[in-house]
This record gives C-alpha cells, sequence and structure tokens, in this order.
C-alpha cells in the first residue's frame, strides 16, 4: 500500500555542493521517526523539503499518493498537513501567545475566531502554557516559546508533524520540558519526523531511526538496531563520537 | 527688544494669515505623509518580494519590468528636488488638460515625493524582520501576501516608526517649496505678509519660530514614543 510520504530520488544542491545526494525515504501514518547525523548530513534539508520550504533539485515527494513537486500541487494546502517545529521557534514577534496559535487556523484554514480559540486553548493547555495565553511571544524563554510553537504547528490538525532540531537552541534545563511534550505525542500516535541531536530521546520514542550521511541515508533500523548494533562504519564512528562527549 | 517687539507686531497682525498659512502646512505635512506611507507600503511590499524557485517565467519577467519601473520612480523622486517636480508636475499636467488647483497639485506632489522615500524605508524595514518570521508564517500554510500582511509588514512598520515619524517632520519643512505652485502654505503667507510689512528679518523671524513650534514638539513626541517602544519591546499585545 502507499505510504503517507513517499521520497524518491531526491536531490538538492546548495550551489557546487550537493546537500541531498539521491534521498530515499517514506514515512508511514503512526511513525516516530528520527534522523540523527552530523551537522551538514543533510538531516535538516531533508525535513525542510518536505514541507517545500526548501525545493529540491531533483527526484519526487509523494504525499498521500501525489507528487507534490509536480505543478497542481497547492504548495500552502500541502503545508497545513504538514506541521513544522524550527530550531529558532519562529514565533510570530508581532502577535501574542494564543495569537501565534490563532491566526493560521483563521486565515488558511478559515476556521471562526472562537473556533480558533478554544482550539489554541486546548493545545497550548496541552503543552502546558495556557497560564501564558495572553502574555506577549517575546517574553517568554526559549522552552516556553517552542512549546508555544509545537502548539501552533498542533492547532493545524497536521497529519505530520516536522521538528527541526527543536531542543538545539534551548538553555540545557529547559529541554526536558520540551522532550517531553514531545513524547506525549508519539504516545498518542501523532506521525512525526524528529531531526535531533539527542540520542536518549531518539532511543526512546523512535518506532524507527535514519542516520544520514554526506546526503544520504546511511543507516536505518530500529532503535535496538541502530544504537545496539550499528552495521556501517561511519554510524559506529557517529555513536562513539557522542559517547565519548558524554563520559 | 525693538526686534522682538516689531516681530511679535507682525505676528498679532498677521495672525489669521499665518494661521491659515499653518493649516495649509499640516494638511500638506500630514496628508503626504499618510499617502506616501501608502505608497511606500506597496511599492516596499513589491519590491521586498523574492520569487519562489517554482514560479513561472512569465511571472519572472512581469516581477523584472515591475521592478524596473518601481526603481525609475524611486530614483527620479530622490534624485531630483521636489521644487524641480512640482514646477514639471503641475505646469506639464496642466498643459495637457488637467485643470487642477494648486492644493491639490501641492498634495499630489508631496505624496509622491514622500512615497519614494517611504519604499525605501518600507523595504528596509522588511528586510531587518528575520526570515525566521517568514518561514514560521509560510509552515502553517499562509500565503505570501497574508505573510505580508498580517506577519511582516506590521513589524517593518515597528522597525522603522522612527524614520516613518521623521518623514513627517521633514514634510512640515520641505512643503515650503510648494510655493513655487502658489500653494498658500505657512512660507508662501509668510513671503506675502514680509512684502507689504516690507520688514523681511522679523516676518520670517516669525516664520521660522512658527515652523519650530510644529516641527519640535513633534520629534519630542517621538523620542518619548521610541523610548516607551524600547522599553516595551516584545510585550506587544501583552
Amino acid at each position: 500500500m502507499g505510504h503517507l510520504i513517499d521520497i524518491q530520488h531526491l536531490k538538492k544542491h546548495f550551489g557546487k555542493l550537493a546537500v541531498l545526494n539521491d534521498v530515499e525515504f517514506h514515512l508511514d501514518k503512526g511513525e516516530v521517526v528520527t534522523i540523527i547525523g552530523s551537522s551538514g548530513s543533510g538531516k535538516s534539508t531533508l525535513l525542510r523539503c518536505i514541507n517545500l520550504l526548501e525545493m529540491p533539485d531533483a527526484g519526487a515527494i509523494y504525499y498521500e499518493g501525489k507528487d507534490v513537486l509536480q505543478g497542481e500541487i497547492d504548495v500552502n494546502q500541502h503545508r497545513t498537513h504538514i506541521g513544522m517545529v524550527f530550531q529558532n521557534f519562529n514565533l510570530f514577534n508581532n502577535k501574542n501567545v494564543i495569537e501565534n496559535c490563532m491566526i493560521g487556523q483563521m486565515k488558511v484554514l478559515k476556521r471562526s475566531k472562537k473556533e480558533a480559540e478554544e482550539k489554541a486553548l486546548f493545545y497550548l493547555d496541552k503543552v502546558g502554557m495556557k497560564d501564558f495565553a495572553y502574555a506577549g511571544s517575546m517574553q517568554l524563554s526559549g522552552g516556553q516559546k517552542q512549546r508555544v510553537a509545537i502548539a501552533r504547528a498542533l492547532c493545524m490538525d497536521p497529519k505530520v508533524l516536522l521538528f527541526d532540531e527543536p531542543t538545539s537552541a534551548l538553555d540545557p534545563e529547559m529541554v526536558g520540558d520540551v522532550l517531553n511534550v514531545m513524547k506525549d505525542l508519539a504516545k498518542e500516535g501523532l506521525t512525526m519526523i524528529v531531526v535531533t541531536h539527542e540520542m536518549q530521546f531518539a532511543k526512546e520514542v523512535s518506532t524507527r531511526v535514519v542516520f544520514m550521511e554526506q546526503g544520504v541515508i546511511a543507516e536505518q533500523g530500529t532503535s535496538e538496531e541502530i544504537f545496539g548494533n550499528p552495521k556501517t562504519e561511519s554510524l559506529q564512528r557517529f555513536l562513539s563520537r557522542y559517547r565519548n562527549q558524554q563520559n | 527688544m525693538q526686534f522682538i517687539e516689531t516681530a511679535w507686531g507682525i505676528f498679532t497682525k498677521y495672525s489669521i494669515l499665518f494661521f491659515s498659512g499653518v493649516k495649509i502646512t499640516l494638511l500638506l505635512a500630514i496628508t503626504g505623509t499618510v499617502f506616501g506611507l501608502m505608497i511606500g507600503l506597496v511599492v516596499g511590499a513589491i519590491r521586498a518580494i523574492s520569487l519562489e524557485p517554482r514560479s513561472s517565467k512569465f511571472s519572472r519577467i512581469c516581477k523584472k519590468v515591475i521592478d524596473w519601473v518601481l526603481t525609475v520612480y524611486i530614483e527620479f523622486f530622490r534624485g531630483t528636488p521636489m521644487m524641480v517636480q512640482s514646477f514639471f508636475m503641475y505646469y506639464g499636467l496642466k498643459s495637457i488638460g488637467l485643470n487642477w488647483t494648486p492644493i491639490v497639485a501641492g498634495i499630489v506632489i508631496i505624496s509622491i515625493n514622500t512615497g519614494a522615500y517611504m519604499a525605501e524605508i518600507v523595504r528596509s524595514g522588511i528586510q531587518a524582520v528575520d526570515k525566521g518570521q517568514t518561514e514560521g508564517a509560510r509552515s502553517v500554510g499562509m500565503s505570501h501576501l497574508q505573510t505580508m500582511f498580517y506577519i511582516i509588514i506590521p513589524q517593518a512598520i515597528r522597525n522603522s516608526f522612527p524614520s516613518i515619524i521623521n518623514e513627517f517632520i521633514v514634510n512640515i519643512k520641505d512643503s515650503s517649496v510648494l510655493n513655487v505652485i502658489a500653494v498658500n502654505d505657512l512660507y508662501f503667507q509668510g513671503s506675502s505678509v514680509a512684502g507689504s510689512v516690507f520688514k523681511y528679518t522679523e516676518t520670517f523671524f516669525v516664520v521660522a519660530m512658527i515652523y519650530l513650534c510644529l516641527t519640535y514638539p513633534t520629534s519630542k513626541i517621538l523620542g518619548y514614543i521610541e523610548k516607551r517602544m524600547a522599553n516595551t519591546t516584545g510585550k506587544v499585545g501583552a
């Protein structure tokens, strides 16, 4: 049967640098896929191609069986199905917390103000930020911002949620809060792709771990396979570097 | 003291003329700044568009042509004196049959002139907004226009607020050049008073003081707002 997302022969260059070099990847409903790999391996670019923030140079991205790179697809419509959480939060600075969660619902999904507000409060409650609903978005700490950003994405009822290194810009003591929210979402069966450097998190929540190296997927499998029995030499090296850092 | 007394005498005697001049000057400065800002927002927003890689060749060519036209507009109106522009436009358009009054012509000219400056102010304001704001908006499915309208432009106006008010101050003063097409603003009234009492120094001292009374409070208010904005940065909507 068809995958929810099916990526074939995806290529992306930045100038002469090949960031994605013939990537094959697929995602099924309910999966929690973490993508690991060293910086510059193409993890974030792959993620950004999936919701078309980055346009690939070649290849195909099928979403529910339709190639989103072919002309007829409405990019904005596509992005409502695929939510995104950024490393730097990207909350709207001119909006308060609840407005951040409402504007997309009202302007893109054309929901009524009341419906948007209810939904926003529901998800803000879920990420533990309901008390801050009317605070300015720039008054929040990094961890709080990121939880609001997750609520903002959830408000659009996405089929898939993409996380681009969601904890990399956070102070260490904030990381736990955000990861806990993500763990809850994973438990509830939300389909997620998470680019991360948090190996412990990847180990705990992933239904599948993908290791990228030099613009291709070098190895993938369950977290037991990837962390317990890495096959490729590059993954072994990558993991041992991580262990050394932690000791 | 004699000088001040004479000036005061001129002021009280001709205050009706001076005040009618002030009204016209403020009318020009306010409408010029407001319409100029509107023009600037549209032009600046168009110039700040960067086309997506997959947009068609046709839209690329359109964008290039529009950009070129807008650049010509901005460079022409920023690169020539407003006095020359007003002669050129007022008499030029009159000669091809547009029968407009000096005051209407004045408002149009100062608006178009201010628009050229505002366009650059708005454009740099837009470019100063963090790219992440656009990505955040696009990621929830907002179109380019929605992103501009709801997210980017409000922040750009906020960023460039001091420059926008500064344009207003400039307009209070520079509207005086419109006297060349017989717009009866403060300067125009001043020179006719000076001509009839034959005391140029005293009269223009009065005129200068009145201009100062218009600009100084404005720049004080601006300073106050800027200070408040600096203190409350990030508390928008709170």
